[in-house]
């Protein structure tokens, strides 16, 4: 049976609140607990939502313009939710001379969605990334945490269907 | 096997000596072993499946007993990883998939036959030793010398190979200023790009009254293409564990930071443990080998600004705030973290400290030229056949990386240039290959040492392309604070944007110019201060590429989407192919019959040209 959505991330978010209350507060004693707090809060939820900000705000007492001001200087904090998965195609200078941006072409095409976007099957984030350290390897794009070498644009369509068939492959072991 | 069963709290210097002996004479350290490279790069290409396959077939064999499975750091060569190395006779194997190494097994290690196949071709011959191969012989693994050797999650490994040493020798028998006056007598310069003597930093710090003070490791490795950092961070943290803990003691800090960049998770996992041991068994914690010294490090974690890696910035970020430079002076020596005096030097300088406390400033001085001192580790990457991770004495010249050890350009086209110091660096074209990678020899050439990002380029790279590319970089990454470096590169990549759209003037390079001094001169932190450099460094070496573009509206390299023509050859058979992708609807023709296509109609996509089989259609 479908969950009843209670946060835009789509999870039961009293659950993740709670939860991300007890983590706030292990962090508080700490001298520049706002950035971690922040990392933790990204992993949980996978975005940073508005009920988490005021939280943070709350409980560390810092201004809700200094922790709105942080998560937009730093680009792994999203204020959106992301797809399942997080695709990033590595534009660093490695990467970049050996055709990354072939391959940046090829997913916005495969995936009809821009840099930033998500598909609508809230399947796929697109990003870009400066350099990975795989850099022998070029080009590099990772999807969430796996890497994906010497890629090519014709690569790009296989790696897609192998992660929509990951999520079936998901899907049917929870049924 | 494992030889962490021998470790206990170590409570002094006697007993670190004496559980190096133990370790060295146990059956496990003696043990012949199997090298599986578990390095980022071999990891990605599959090297734990290759180890588990020698699990099984190890034990389907019944040698489990005697033959050891160490997973190393970062072997080097990561272009031709899984790499695995047959600890007994040497032998180095390439590309090695799980479905090899029952025939390794099998042939070589039961057999004695060593398999053809996966050696690494040189010249066409085949070289099984790794010591014999040229991408090794001609390297000096100094700082790299337990990558490659150890298992980074075991400090039994490090503490077998000598580590820990140096700290217990600084903690019992140096003062704090002969540590400082050690470290000056080496001739170290930091390694995170701007070449500071290390001894001067520490010497600034120790002298200040405080006491309260931070030692910082910079693990934020910015520079986009490279990875020397992220190596050692993964192939041997205990070392940088071990620098800190020295450089803490020098200048009477108690608390250490390691800032990592998000973007390196394994390196952040295996430093975790590397503390988590080392706490373990004493060696950072309280009251370290007994002498009353005590040192905490925790780790903070990036999250992807390439400004937090300058030092100003990266203070601020610890301190939980937006990551924007402050202006110096004062210096982070004077007043850093929370306003205390506060040391921050880079992943590969703190990793040179155990080296130099054991060999002596001296002996450690031996090493590379005049003015700079030691190794210097570096990335390679890009068009070079061995892509990897290299270690040379500083002042070695730029040929022998690319070509000796690099084995030369991967593609049938010629060196053009090589891009060092990333977006604070230059391009060295190839009449100055034989320049010597050192501070003074690279400033000359209007590049930079960096830390060490080395990129290969061959000719079909365009280097008003490059310039445009590396001012997105800094335009993308500039945090916002200051002026010339927020609105001047975003003047000077519309200036180079327009030059490749072939819309350039001739005026246009003076102005490039003249932005460029503005820039330097007037920014708040070394990202705009440096930030013109790839500009300048093209426009130097190149500038015949730049007037091509201005004047003939021509990109030799075709790279420059607008300055493209594609072109459809007789030899076309008229398989319509290319008709059908065009989403434009720019190319014409009749069935077999040669196409043409409407270059007022083309936007330059490229489907053509990837769709065709016959190779009827080219680009220029
Ligand atoms: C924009 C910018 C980015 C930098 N990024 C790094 C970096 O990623 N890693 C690093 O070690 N140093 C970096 N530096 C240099 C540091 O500011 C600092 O000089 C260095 O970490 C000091 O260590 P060292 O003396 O051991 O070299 C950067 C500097 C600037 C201006
Ligand atoms: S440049 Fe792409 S991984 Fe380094």
């Amino acid at each position: 049976m479908a969950k009843v959505e209670k946060c835009s991330c789509g999870n039961d978010d009293e659950g993740l609140l709670e939860r991300l209350e007890e983590i706030i507060i292990s962090f508080k004693e700490k001298p520049g607990a706002l950035i971690p707090v922040l990392q933790a809060t990204q992993s949980l939820f996978g975005f940073i939502p508005q009920e988490a900000i005021l939280k943070i705000s709350e409980i560390l007492n810092e201004p809700l313009s200094k922790v709105y001001g942080v998560i937009t200087f730093y680009s792994f904090f999203s204020l959106k939710p992301r797809g399942k998965y997080l695709i990033r195609v590595c534009l660093g200078t490695a990467c970049y001379v050996q055709g990354a941006n072939e391959i940046l072409t090829a997913l916005k095409q495969q995936l009809s969605i821009e840099i930033g976007e998500t598909s609508p099957d809230k399947l796929f984030t697109l990003d870009v990334g400066r350099c990975f350290g795989a850099c022998g390897l070029a080009p590099i794009i990772m999807v969430n945490d796996d890497v994906h070498q010497w890629v090519k644009p014709s690569d790009v369509k296989k790696i897609i269907s192998s992660y929509k068939k990951q999520k079936e492959v998901n899907k049917e072991e929870a049924i | 096997m494992d030889i962490n069963k021998y470790m206990h709290v170590l409570k002094n210097a006697e007993d670190l000596t004496t559980l190096c002996d133990t370790l060295l004479k146990s059956k496990e350290y003696n043990s012949e072993k199997i090298y599986i490279c578990a390095g980022g790069g071999c990891i990605a290409s599959g090297s734990m499946k290759v180890k588990d396959a020698f699990v099984s077939q190890l034990s389907n064999a019944k040698l489990d007993g005697t033959l050891e499975i160490m997973e190393t750091g970062c072997l080097g060569p990561c272009a031709i990883g899984p790499v695995v190395v047959i600890g007994k006779d040497d032998t180095f194997y390439q590309k090695v998939r799980a479905q090899d190494v029952k025939e390794i097994v099998e042939q070589h290690l039961i057999g004695g036959k060593i398999i053809e196949n996966l050696l690494h071709p040189v010249d066409e011959q085949k070289v099984s030793k790794k010591s014999e191969l040229p991408f090794f012989k001609n390297q000096d693994k100094q700082v790299l010398r337990n990558c490659g050797k150890i298992n980074p999650t075991k400090i039994a490994d490090y503490i077998a190979c000598g580590g820990y040493k140096a700290l217990s020798k600084v903690l019992t028998s140096m003062s704090s200023e002969q540590v400082v006056q050690e470290v000056t007598v080496s001739g170290l310069r930091g390694r995170g790009g701007a070449g500071f003597p290390t001894g001067t930093k520490w010497n600034f710090a120790r002298k200040s009254q405080d006491t309260e003070k931070y030692i910082l490791c910079n693990a934020d490795e910015g520079d986009p293409g490279a990875f020397m950092d992220r190596s050692i961070l993964e192939g041997d943290p205990h070392s940088i564990i071990e620098g800190m803990a020295i450089g803490a003691f020098a200048i009477g800090s108690s608390t250490g930071y390691v800032y990592v960049r998000a973007e390196y998770p394994l390196a952040i996992e295996r430093l975790q443990i590397a503390i988590d041991q080392a706490q373990e068994f004493g060696l950072i914690g309280k009251n370290i080998f007994g002498t009353g010294f005590n040192f905490d490090l925790e780790i903070r974690k990036g999250s992807g600004a390439f400004v937090c890696g300058e030092e100003t910035a990266l203070i601020t970020s610890i301190e939980g705030n937006r990551g924007e430079p402050r202006p110096r002076p004062p210096f982070p020596a004077e007043k850093g973290l929370w306003n205390k005096p506060t040391v921050l030097n880079n992943v590969e300088t703190f990793s040179n400290i155990p080296l130099l406390i054991n060999k002596g400033g001296a002996q450690f001085a031996e090493i590379g030229t005049e003015k700079s001192k030691g190794t210097k580790i570096f990335a390679l990457a890009g068009t070079v056949k061995i892509s990897g991770l290299v270690e040379v004495p500083v002042g070695t010249p730029l040929r022998k990386l690319v070509y000796d050890i690099g084995g030369g350009i991967s593609t049938n086209k010629k060196y053009k240039a090589a891009q060092i110091g990333g977006p604070s660096g230059g391009c060295i074209p190839a009449e100055h290959l034989d320049v010597p990678l050192d501070y003074e020899s690279l400033n000359k050439l209007g590049a930079i040492m960096g830390s060490g990002g080395l990129i290969v380029m061959d000719e079909s790279s365009c280097m008003v392309d490059v310039a445009r590319f590396f001012l997105e970089f800094v335009q993308d990454e500039s945090c916002g604070k200051c002026v010339p470096c927020r609105e001047g590169t975003a003047r000077m990549k519309q200036i180079v944007d327009r030059i490749c759209e072939g819309k350039g003037e001739m005026k246009d390079i003076d102005e490039l110019e003249k932005l460029a001094s503005t820039v330097t001169n007037a920014s708040l932190c070394g990202l705009g201060q440096t930030a013109p450099n790839p500009v300048l460094s093209t426009l130097r070496h190149f500038k015949e590429e730049y007037i091509e573009h201005i004047r003939d509206k021509k990109c030799r390299t075709a790279v420059c989407k607008d300055l493209i023509v594609f072109e459809i050859l007789d030899k076309c058979n008229g398989c319509q192919a290319c008709k059908k992708v065009c989403p434009v609807e720019a190319i014409h023709g009749e069935k077999k019959q040669a196409h043409i296509i409407n270059t007022e109609l083309c936007i330059r996509c490229g489907l053509c040209l990837s769709t065709c089989k016959f190779e009827a259609i080219v680009k220029y």
